[in-house]
């Protein structure tokens, strides 16, 4: 099939500034494209060029098969929400809705038909004769949704459409909106800045910094490979431990020294081949346990002095210092590690990471 | 029952509270003078107007008519000379209505086509324009006169009501479009993005989505507006001849071609007269007036 969205080379300046560098993604019809990176990454400058808000300065947009480089937003055949929802002040929440339709001279039957039938789909019946000023932000969000969902298009264009709503209506909104995704099969690109929101709805991720890409692929391969040490910090909450080691050869794999501070430095073995020098380890979380909690061929035992207990709920993070760095580890409620005592933690290496010290890119 | 005094705790010494009573006296002793201060020459006004020439020059100043009259008024409206001419300011009248109510509605039409073109839609070398704009407020309009005049016989409009109406235009829209624009500089970008995406032109979102938010700022341009108009007297008295002439200039014509005895009571109905207009716009708009300057300033 033909890719819905395809992207070029594109390249965005203002004046000797380049904001986006070298853009190339495309995704197939049915997917959803979540841009994320921190604030000033460029990602909403990235949305707003795919809408046509904003003009490139170099390679080209394709959506559905049509070269749009230069095509202007209303014949894009896009339907966008902003993060300030952005809807029309004076008019109703109906007239909002129907404001694309009345512009493109759509006859009266046909929107009053695609009213009624966004209204029933995002259960905003009851709000079709209210103005904006008098709904709440969660309902605001529903008629933006609902203003772009009207206009059945090829792309719809999600800019931090979440980030005004508090944080128990955003896990609502959010499963909504993968709700929706999944019942019209439509093609959808999301900007956030919210990790979490990420992964959970995308299909495939694109995390940016400064303008450009640094990894493309779906939330389990940015997870458990990242492609350099910003990806690593940036997706995943707590984030990877990124872990400073000494690598040497070792019979089918590696091992690991690790210093630490007023302890004597650690090794550990790991399965991946060929590593050597220094080089910078990164494991999740969850993939430090307690010891007995884990098993496996690349699971490594190792003491560590416990610097706080954070509890949290379902999980117990414990804090540790290994290579200068601070460490977190994921462990269950119920765990008996207190403070300033010395815990046997089990590290499975099985998908540990390995990064260069000086670049940051992943070497295996 | 709630315990009220809960709500409002009274702890406040009697001493202290018989300082703020006095305070207030003090406050609304000072208020009223002024107002009386202000008033007191609109009532000699009014009063003088409404009595005969006999009362005027036997009476005092300050004093209520003995006999209400309202031929003082007859005359300023329909009588009254300047020069040669004996048609009161009625005719006149009408020219500053002709004059201003198309001013008032073009500036304020194009000032708001203009700010909104400033607030949100950067184009290249907007805030040099922008600034020229600005200085066009500050240029005092004597500066102007001779060019303007020879600019209006190059347009065959010197001494016509459409040439009073483009002057007007021209130098109301400095005012105008500043108004509009931090007015509209106040609405997000992202409401143009989103009429953009829903594909209304630039015309369509002025019409459809900046003109419907835009009453509080009309209001206060269109009050604005009328006024410096309305008691325009330099550029009517420049640019205008016999038939053409607005009100202002004709009341001064009035006032200073008196023959023989000095009508004050003339006078003084005919200055009330050309000012009612701009009276009664602030009597029915002024609220707006004071809501629309304060507007954006804080955001709600």
């Amino acid at each position: 099939m033909a890719p819905i969205l395809d992207i070029q080379n594109l390249y965005k300046n203002y004046g000797s500034t380049e904001i986006l560098k070298d853009i190339n993604v495309s995704i197939e019809p049915g997917e959803f494209l979540v841009l994320v990176g921190p604030s000033g990454c460029g990602k909403s400058t990235l949305l707003n060029c795919i809408a046509g808000l904003e003009e490139i300065s170099g390679g080209a947009i394709h959506i559905a098969g049509k070269d749009m480089t230069d095509v202007s937003p209303k014949d894009r055949n896009i339907a966008m929400v902003f993060q300030s929802y952005a809807l029309y002040p004076t008019m109703t929440v109906a007239k909002n809705i129907t404001f694309g339709m009345k512009v493109r001279g759509v006859d009266q039957a046909t929107q009053d038909a695609k009213l009624a039938e966004v209204a029933a789909q995002l259960q905003i019946e009851q709000l079709l004769h209210r103005k904006p000023g008098q709904l709440s932000g969660g309902q605001r969000q529903r008629v933006a949704m609902g203003r772009a969902l009207v206009r059945d298009p090829a792309l719809f264009l999600f800019d931090e459409p979440l980030s005004n709503l508090d944080a128990k209506l955003r896990v609502e909104m959010r499963s909504e909106i993968k709700k929706l995704h999944q019942r019209l099969n439509a093609s959808m690109v999301y900007v956030t800045h919210d990790q979490i929101e990420a992964m959970t709805l995308a299909t495939k991720i694109v995390v940016m910094k400064g303008g450009v890409i640094q990894q493309i692929g779906t939330p389990a391969e940015i997870y458990n490979r990242p492609a350099n040490t910003f990806v690593a910090d940036f997706m995943g909450s707590p984030p990877m431990n990124l872990i400073p080691a000494e690598a040497r050869a070792n019979g089918a794999g590696s091992v690991l020294r690790i210093d630490r501070d007023g302890m004597e430095p650690i090794e550990l073995h790991v399965p991946q081949k060929g590593l050597s020098g220094d080089i910078i380890m990164g494991v999740r979380p969850e993939d430090i346990a307690e010891v007995g909690f884990r098993a496996g061929e690349a699971v490594q035992t190792g003491a560590c002095l416990v610097d706080m207990v954070e509890p949290a709920g379902a999980d117990t993070y414990v804090l540790t210092r290994l290579g200068g760095r601070q460490v977190t580890a994921r462990l269950h409620a119920e765990t008996s590690a207190q403070h300033g005592e010395v815990l046997d933690l089990a590290f499975d290496l099985e998908k540990a990471s390995f990064f260069s010290p000086e670049t940051g890119a992943r070497i295996s | 029952m709630t315990d009220t005094s809960f709500v409002q705790p009274r702890d406040r010494s009697a001493g202290s509270l018989a300082l703020r009573i006095a305070l207030r006296w003090g406050l609304y002793s000072i208020l009223v003078l002024f107002a009386i201060y202000y008033l007191l020459p609109f009532f000699v006004m009014v009063t003088t107007s409404l009595k005969s020439l006999d009362e005027i020059r036997t009476g005092s100043l300050v004093a209520l008519p003995r006999e209400v009259t309202f031929d003082a008024w007859k005359t300023a409206w329909s009588g009254a000379c300047s020069g040669i001419k004996c048609e009161g300011l009625r005719p006149y009248f009408w020219n500053s209505m002709l004059m201003a109510v198309p001013s008032v509605m073009l500036s304020t039409l194009i000032g708001a086509l203009n700010g909104y073109v400033f607030a949100q839609w950067n184009f290249r070398g907007a805030n040099l324009f922008f600034a020229f704009l600005l200085f066009g407020c500050f240029i005092p309009f004597q500066v102007v006169l001779l060019p303007m005049a020879k600019m209006l016989g190059l347009m065959h409009l010197s001494g016509t009501i459409p040439g009073l109406i483009l002057v007007h235009t021209v130098y109301g829209l400095g005012f105008t479009t500043l108004f509009f624009r931090n007015y509209y500089v106040t609405i997000p970008h992202e409401l143009v993005r989103a009429a953009k995406v829903d594909g209304a032109g630039f015309f369509r979102i002025f019409w459809s989505i900046f003109l419907p938010l835009s009453l509080p700022i009309v209001t206060v341009t269109v009050i604005w507006q009328f006024t410096q108009i309305w008691n325009d007297f330099l550029f009517g008295v420049s640019f205008s001849q016999a038939g053409s002439q607005p009100v202002t200039v004709a009341l001064n014509n009035i006032v200073n071609s008196t023959t023989g005895v000095k009508e004050y009571n003339v006078d003084m109905a005919a200055a009330i007269i050309a000012a009612l207009p701009t009276l009664l716009v602030y009597v029915v708009a002024g609220k707006y007036f004071i809501r629309g300057l304060t507007a954006g300033s804080v955001k709600g």
